[in-house]
């Protein structure tokens, strides 16, 4: 059994705890074992560093710091968030490259009585050891439920695959690794041409129409290639493809319906986890239409949330009525159908 | 004649260039930049920018200070690093975006109150008063802030969704080691202060 040290990042306590869970279900039938980062704080995301630029290096300095204090033999940290990745690895890059660097930012950690060694760790993203160490004959080799007859496309968004400091993925454009993990577990694998393009990040809060066209452009290759499912492995990229394409719909009025999950949740199916397990049904865009169609049941979620509640009492003040038809379709679709 | 800089204020007042340069960490390889215009090409935010990354550097080479750090073009960077692994000339291009926005905020060139300044500031006060990252307080404030009423409805139908499906959390969570978390941030900034 291969040990790592493990940082979750704070997406993976909340916003992304399926893809915690799923990577936990799985963990046994990989044969690796994790050891969990302590009190770690946030990398910062894309936010500090926009701001502090030594702050930002203190900030991931201190993770790093806490991560050697833990590492007792193993020097690999795995990292399931991209955003988490991209920090940690940058920080340990320019602390490895600039000395001067290093220095101002052990400096600063000092006041919290921490000191980091420039070179002491290995960052690494979770698909990058799922591929290169578990490898892909031992995946094989624990499929008890192919996937077969689900066309998934693979998606990677930026910050895995670039910039890339330690020349870890092949190519930065254009990377086969998910896919050749999806075609492993049975799945039928889209050659999905805009895997790597951007998911939009901070955007939707910050300008949405902008982040609108990004979440459209991918949604709309994903449906015309007629995709059942797109896995990401990134917690920044499935909230913005499943939770904003709801608000994406709305605003192009079009009624796109593609299911996000992550990649390890699909392996964990094929592995003969249940979905409960795997963290499926927290998605706003429902993948139990896609499963079942390829036998796999999911219990059904808790009931979606009703924003509008229908009148108390018909009697009242006149108001002006939907067309019948509508409200059916609103009624029954549910909130993932827009009309 | 009087405004003429004497000779050893020549060599010790930076322009913006090597101002913006030594800001960025490692060797940003700015003023290698031959103006070929992938950056601009390669960026999936370059129409809504005020101007293009390209015309952002040939700006600061012509030391136009103000109106690049007065520009959108940093803020609507979204951090996909196409341009940076494009760049034949291997500018460190998304790293220089980080360095102008934190300059625009310092020097006071940002706009206050802009969704994008208010984004980063909101959020770095979360995680600077929590050690987390606080995704509830960050969505309502630049919501109540920053969103127009008609798009209420859809903001708390994504609201309502994350927190059912329990992928948020109403109250933050605090870090046990944060007093030491501040106590380091606050010596960085002092740091970083007093090399500039």
């Amino acid at each position: 059994m291969k040990k790592y040290l493990f940082f979750p990042g704070c997406s993976l306590e909340r916003n992304a705890r399926s893809y915690y869970d799923s990577i936990m279900a799985i963990r046994d039938d990989l044969d690796i074992e994790f050891e969990e980062i302590q009190d770690y704080n946030c990398c910062g995301a894309t936010e500090y560093t926009s701001i502090h630029r030594l702050g930002s290096f203190a900030l991931l300095g201190r993770n790093l710091a806490l991560a050697e204090k833990q590492s007792n033999g193993t020097h690999t940290m795995t990292v399931p968030c991209s955003a988490c990745y991209l920090n940690l690895s940058k920080t340990e890059h320019y602390l490895r490259t600039d000395a001067h660097l290093a220095g101002q930012v052990n400096q600063a950690l000092e006041a919290g009585g921490l000191h980091y060694n420039p070179g002491m760790l290995d960052i690494r993203h979770i698909l990058d050891i799922i591929f290169n160490d578990v490898g892909i004959d031992v995946i094989k080799s624990k499929v008890v439920h192919p996937l077969t007859g689900l066309r998934v496309a693979s998606y990677y968004g930026c910050m895995i695959i670039r910039p890339d400091y330690e020349n870890r993925f092949p190519d930065p454009e254009y990377p086969d690794l998910l896919e050749k993990l999806m075609s492993a577990l049975g799945a039928e694998v889209i050659d999905y041409p805009l895997r790597a393009h951007c998911c939009s990040g901070h955007m939707p809060s910050i300008s949405a129409p902008v982040a609108y066209e990004l979440i459209r452009r991918l949604i709309h290759t994903a449906d015309e290639y007629k995709a059942d499912v797109l896995v990401t492995l990134c917690p920044m990229c499935q909230l913005n493809l499943d939770a904003y394409q709801p608000d994406m719909n709305r605003h192009f009025n079009t009624n796109y319906h593609v299911p996000i999950l992550y990649f390890t949740q699909l392996m964990g199916l094929a592995f003969g986890k249940t979905a409960k397990e795997l963290g499926i049904g927290k998605e706003f865009i429902d993948a139990r239409p896609a499963l079942s169609r390829i036998g796999i049941e999911v219990p059904p979620a808790e009931p979606a949330p009703e924003v509008r509640h229908p009148r108390k009492k018909e009697e009242g003040l006149p108001m002006p009525k939907m067309p019948a038809k509508n409200m059916s379709a609103s009624s029954q679709g549910g909130k993932d159908e827009v009309k | 004649m009087n405004d003429a800089l004497q000779p050893e204020e020549v060599q010790t007042k930076l322009n913006f260039l090597e101002e913006v340069m030594q800001a960025t960490p490692g060797d940003s390889r700015l003023e290698m930049c031959i103006q070929c215009g992938t950056c601009g090409g390669s960026c999936p935010s370059s129409p809504d920018m005020d101007h293009t990354p390209r015309t952002i550097f040939a700006m600061i080479r012509a030391d136009m200070r103000e109106a690049v750090l007065r520009s959108n073009t940093a803020w609507f960077c979204i951090s996909c690093y196409y341009c940076t692994v494009r760049c034949p000339q291997e500018v460190h291009i998304t790293d220089l975006m980080y360095t102008l926005k934190s300059m625009a905020v310092r020097q006071g060139f940002t706009q206050p109150n802009t969704p994008w300044s208010d984004w980063s500031l909101t959020f770095n006060e979360y995680v600077y008063n929590y050690g987390r990252a606080f995704e509830f307080g960050l969505a309502t404030r630049q919501g109540l802030r920053h969103t127009s009423l008609l798009k209420y409805p859809g903001l708390a139908q994504l609201g309502m969704g994350m927190l059912t499906k329990g992928r948020m959390n109403l109250t933050p969570r605090r870090i046990e080691g944060l007093e030491g978390l501040q106590k380091i941030l606050n010596r960085a900034d002092e740091i970083e202060g007093e090399s500039q």
